[in-house]
């Protein structure tokens, strides 16, 4: 790598300096993931890690399997093999109340929201705030659903209704707020943008600049590069299960990346993985 | 978009709920739920149409109480179907359980708990409840086990317990019909000795409306505490006082049912009262089966609304998924969920047994249906997710009703079925159009 080009790739256009700490113990690493369903390799041998502060954009088209793994750290899906490991020691991972546990929060593309109940029966759902005779205190989750509600999107009103009845922006809100509101250390994100509209999008970005800012760890899924690249450190591309590469933002073009994900060719700047393009 | 509620940053002060005129302002203020008045309107209508093709029968304080006994059986077993229906499965075997634990009850009482407490023991009503009750449990739980944990559908697995449990409760006694011993234990069916009077009646009458309006109070002062918006007043006494007439008018309804002049003189006799001029002026009150399905509803509202088991109920039958992702164990909510209809099934075989005074192979036969037309008709939604106890109660009195109503005129039992079978398809097709257009 020359610093010539690390210079200009520095002064180019939405592209910020690389600011993360990567000497200490990551605070996510999947190492050697496997899965498969009924004999395809849906997940095969992939590696990933994510440090504090960091925003991670994991890339490439559908069914490349950047889902698949995903889910097997929310506690989604179980492994077949391999091992997760949380600021350096072995995790066990085995549902998802295990991964929020290790405060592994997960906003799916789905959203994952009950949808005939109301937002604040959403953003507690397993973890209800309870009175001293063990009955639900549906005012003090309502009181705490106005708060958090209120910084993510201040002009949110309808805590009465079912999510059924909110827009697309306000039911990505509730998903949102009930990730952040139990302290996530690690933040997943898949499809964050995919539903949203300009103006909303921007919101998300501003959210994920705010959150890094409290050193807290994010993976990016998307399918579509440009969604993400300006938000991310580093870019880890998967295809057919495996992992092609990783680089830092810094170090790579889109069209680079892009030749990433569509052929699996890894170029100079990145660190080359089991599924890269053989020369 | 913000037409409810707004938050206030004033602490301690809870602005009102801005309401708007008209009929839609006045619903709005009073949280009144539309499709619960609908099927309040609906039965009105059944009552007063039967009332005058019957030529008066049917609104009398004699009918109106038999209609009440006649309904807590299958309305018990509603309370249970709402959740079941609400997990997005079904129970075709509840009929069938109430069978097999009505008989298991009677052999249980007869063979075995009477002669081991005694004949005149207090507590043989109650043993023979608990085996009831575990017996519900067990077989419920049973099949919520195979469902939720096998992965067999429900419809097949309470479809093979329809038979299974049927087949059981020919088997626990060979067929026979089997007369309970206990006493204390046929009060649960009601008649005239299962019925508290009418001092009785207006005690609890006055102790639900104490209830109601501590309730009303206190669920303002929650709404106070994180300075929500409330109702206006007005409509906190619309709603309240509408509540407390239904309680005074059910009270005097089943207070002017008088008992029968030989009855009354036997009664009068046992209990040492002198008989007055003019005759003997001795009301039934409310029906302890009654009393029963009522007390059923309020824990299974209790359940629904203010549990985690009941929030986990809605939420899986919102979004299974969902509610998976949400570190939920759904499997072993669903589990608990059939336990639990298995143990109302009980209930309801205990009243049903007490009332006809004998266990027999064939009761409950059918009840399966009118259980999930009750739940259905008071607005569960078969695609789940949503319904409620109070709308299952109400929608099983509207079947009874139906029922009962088509006796008293004299309809042949075909005509009968043909006629309910028709009504629950209009209901569900209501019931579609309203929720389109709700969408």
């Amino acid at each position: 790598m020359s610093t010539t080009m690390e210079e200009i790739r520095d002064h180019g256009p939405g592209h910020h300096h690389d600011s993360v700490d990567r000497t200490g113990a990551p605070l996510v690493a999947m190492e050697d993931i496997s899965i498969a369903f009924g004999g395809i390799h849906a997940v095969d041998h992939a590696s990933i890690d994510l440090y504090p502060g960091e925003v991670v954009a994991l890339l490439g088209h559908n069914g490349a399997g950047k889902s698949t793994l995903i889910k097997i750290l929310s506690g989604a899906y179980k492994r077949d093999s391999g091992e997760i490991y949380v600021r350096g020691e072995k995790a066990s991972i085995g549902n998802p109340r295990d991964a929020k546990a290790y405060g592994i929060e997960t906003i799916y593309q789905t959203l994952a929201l009950a949808d005939n109940v109301d937002a604040a029966a959403n953003l507690f759902l397993g973890r209800e705030i309870m009175t001293a005779w063990g009955t639900l205190d549906d005012g003090a989750m309502e009181a705490e659903a106005r708060k958090v509600m209120g910084r993510l999107n201040p002009n949110f009103r309808r805590f009465k209704e079912p999510v059924k009845a909110l827009s697309g922006g306000q039911r990505q809100s509730v998903a949102i707020a009930r990730a952040i509101l139990f302290n996530a250390k690690i933040l997943i994100m898949d499809e964050p943008t995919a539903a949203l509209g300009p103006q909303e999008t921007a919101q998300v970005a501003d959210l994920i600049k705010e959150l890094k800012k409290e050193d807290i760890g994010i993976f990016l899924i998307s399918h579509d590069i440009h969604d993400v690249f300006d938000l991310s450190d580093r870019v880890v591309v998967m295809k057919n299960g495996q992992v092609v590469g990783s680089a830092k933002t810094e170090d790579v073009t889109k069209d680079e990346v892009l030749g990433m994900i569509i052929l699996g060719k890894c170029p100079a700047g990145a660190t080359p993985g089991p599924g890269a393009m053989k020369e | 978009m913000s037409e409810a509620t707004s938050n206030t940053s004033v602490p301690g002060a809870s602005p009102t709920i801005r309401s708007g005129g008209g009929l839609k302002g006045f619903m709005r203020a009073t949280e009144i739920d539309t499709r619960m008045l609908g099927m309040i309107g609906a039965l009105l209508v059944i009552w007063v149409g039967f009332h005058i093709l019957s030529g008066g029968t049917f609104l009398t304080p004699r009918n109106l109480w038999n209609l009440s006994v006649q309904t807590a059986s299958v309305g018990v077993m509603a309370t249970g179907m709402v959740l079941v229906i609400v997990t997005r499965n079904i129970d075709l075997s509840v009929g069938s359980i109430l069978g097999v634990t009505g008989m298991i009850m009677a052999v249980a009482q007869t063979q075995y708990l009477t002669p081991m407490l005694g004949y005149d023991s207090g507590l043989v009503w109650i043993a023979t409840l608990i085996v009831g009750l575990l017996c519900g449990l067990v077989i419920g739980g049973l099949q919520g086990f195979i469902i939720a944990y096998l992965g067999v559908p429900a419809f097949i697995v309470t479809l093979g317990g329809l038979l299974v449990w049927r087949g059981g409760a020919w088997w626990v006694a060979s067929g026979r019909t089997i007369p309970l011993t206990d006493d204390n234990f046929k009060l649960l069916g009601g008649g005239s000795d299962g019925s508290i009077g009418a001092t009785w009646s207006w005690i609890l009458a006055a102790l639900a409306v104490v209830f109601i309006v501590f309730g009303a109070f206190a669920a303002r002062r929650q709404r106070k505490r994180f300075a929500f918006a409330v109702k206006p007043m007005w409509a906190e006494a619309v709603t309240v006082g509408i509540s407390v007439i239904a309680v005074i008018v059910a009270t005097m309804i089943v207070n002017s049912y008088l008992l029968p002049g030989p009855l009354a003189r036997r009664y009068a006799d046992a209990n040492g009262i002198a008989v007055p001029e003019g005759g003997l002026q001795i009301s039934f009150g409310y029906a302890v089966p009654v009393l029963l399905f009522i007390g059923v509803g309020i824990v299974m509202t209790f359940i629904a609304r203010r549990t985690r088991f009941g929030r986990y109920v809605f939420a899986i039958g919102g979004n299974p998924e969902a509610a998976d992702l949400a570190g939920i164990n759904t499997k072993r909510v669903t589990l608990m969920v059939f336990a639990l209809m298995g143990m109302l099934a009980a209930v309801a075989a205990a009243i049903s047994t007490a009332r006809l005074s004998s266990a027999t192979n064939a009761q409950g036969t059918l009840d399966e249906l009118y259980t999930i037309a009750a739940a259905v008709i008071g607005g569960t939604s078969l695609a789940g997710g949503a319904g409620t106890i109070a709308g299952a109660m109400l929608g099983a009195l509207v079947m009874q009703s139906l029922q009962s109503g088509m006796v008293l005129l004299g309809m042949d039992t075909p005509l009968q079925n043909i006629v309910v079978g028709a009504v629950l398809v209009v209901a569900v097709w209501l019931d579609t159009i309203y929720r389109r257009r709700a969408a």
